[in-house]
């Protein structure tokens, strides 16, 4: 199932990208469809760091993720490249755990 | 590169150096992806595919987090083909520039992603534009998936993922994604909105529905905020009545 869900997700990835190259500009170029498109990654982003960070099967739960995120959070403030963003919010929750 | 002049040349092979160097800085950011697939569940192989097969990174993001957060691939799935709209933006933006039709469109449409896009717009001509779409789009290509295949394998050896806190790093990863969109007060609404509604609905409803419920929040608000941006240009659909019927 989960190999079929990648391919699936990979083929509706793809047709995006292809349709943008191929459909005339009129049907897309829309200011509605700019901004849902604007808008979309935002919003899914958002609830996915919720949902990662809090969710713990059906109920919510604070643990160390949090305290992950808050070092992440320093980091970007910091301007660090993402690559240490993450790092430094594994590290921190690594270390929590350890305490 | 034939028919490029000596000027030509030396500009091409500089694009190409951009291009290559942006390749060089993904590939750190698919050593995380690799090693954050496998603590989601994935094998190293179906970690693999997703770099090969969806290579769009926040789209990957997606369909790991909502694994690794319980919820069915299917949601996944959903979730970064929503993520995806964004490329096919870009692929409206470069149709013009790049020019390309049959195979040769289809190949170049699997490397839309943000820094093709951004390597190549705002060249000065349209062989330009196509080096320097090609160069980033394919040295992010190689080194995009060589790095996931090595971050996948480090995790796996590494050991438990909630020791090395590799639970905490999706969320970083989501976020780190997210903060260049923070800057607008409408985008910090739909952030907010996101946030409610996607956590009042985690005991309620099946893993992985939650954070497709937020997309409805991104709908309503590119809907109602229509009325409230007065700059905005008219499209097709605000012509007087008589003209176009939906």
């Amino acid at each position: 199932m989960t190999w079929a869900a990648i391919l699936v997700g990979a083929a509706g990835c793809y047709a995006w990208k292809i349709a943008g190259l191929s459909v005339p500009p009129r049907v897309l170029e829309h200011p509605l469809v700019d901004r849902i498109a604007d808008l979309l990654p935002v919003a899914l982003l958002s609830a996915l760091i919720a949902v990662q960070v809090l969710g713990s099967g059906q109920s919510l739960e604070v643990d160390a993720r949090l305290l992950g995120l808050g070092a992440g959070v320093v980091a970007l403030l910091l301007r660090a490249p993402f690559i240490v963003v993450v790092f430094v919010a594994a590290a921190t929750a690594a270390l929590v755990r350890l305490l | 590169m034939s028919g490029v002049g000596d000027g030509g040349g030396l500009r091409g092979r500089a694009i190409v150096r951009e291009g290559v160097a942006v390749g060089v800085a993904t590939g750190a950011y698919g050593l995380s992806f690799g090693a954050i697939g496998v603590a989601s569940g994935l094998d190293v192989w179906q970690t693999a595919a997703l770099s090969l097969l969806m290579f769009t990174g926040a789209s990957q993001f997606a369909f790991v987090g909502v694994v690794a957060s319980g919820g069915s691939p299917w949601s996944g799935a959903a979730t970064a083909v929503l993520l995806g709209t964004r490329n096919g933006l870009y692929g409206l933006r470069l149709a013009p520039l790049l020019r390309w039709t049959g195979l040769q469109r289809a190949g170049a449409a699997h490397l839309v992603i943000d820094e093709s896009t951004a390597m190549s717009v705002n060249r000065e001509t349209a062989e330009e534009s196509r080096v320097g779409f090609l160069s980033a789009g394919l040295a992010v290509f190689a080194l995009w998936n060589l790095a996931t295949v090595v971050g996948a394998l480090a995790g796996t050896a590494l050991g438990d993922p909630e020791d090395l806190g590799l639970d905490a790093a999706v969320g970083a990863a989501f976020l780190a994604l997210l903060w260049p969109r923070l800057r607008s007060r409408t985008n910090q609404v739909v952030a907010l909105l996101a946030v409610v509604v996607a956590l009042g609905l985690v005991p309620v409803a099946p893993a992985g529905t939650p954070v497709l419920a937020a997309a409805v929040v991104a709908i309503l608000v590119g809907v109602v905020s229509r009325a409230a941006d007065p700059t905005e240009v008219p499209g097709p659909d605000d012509l007087p009545s008589g003209g176009v019927h939906r």
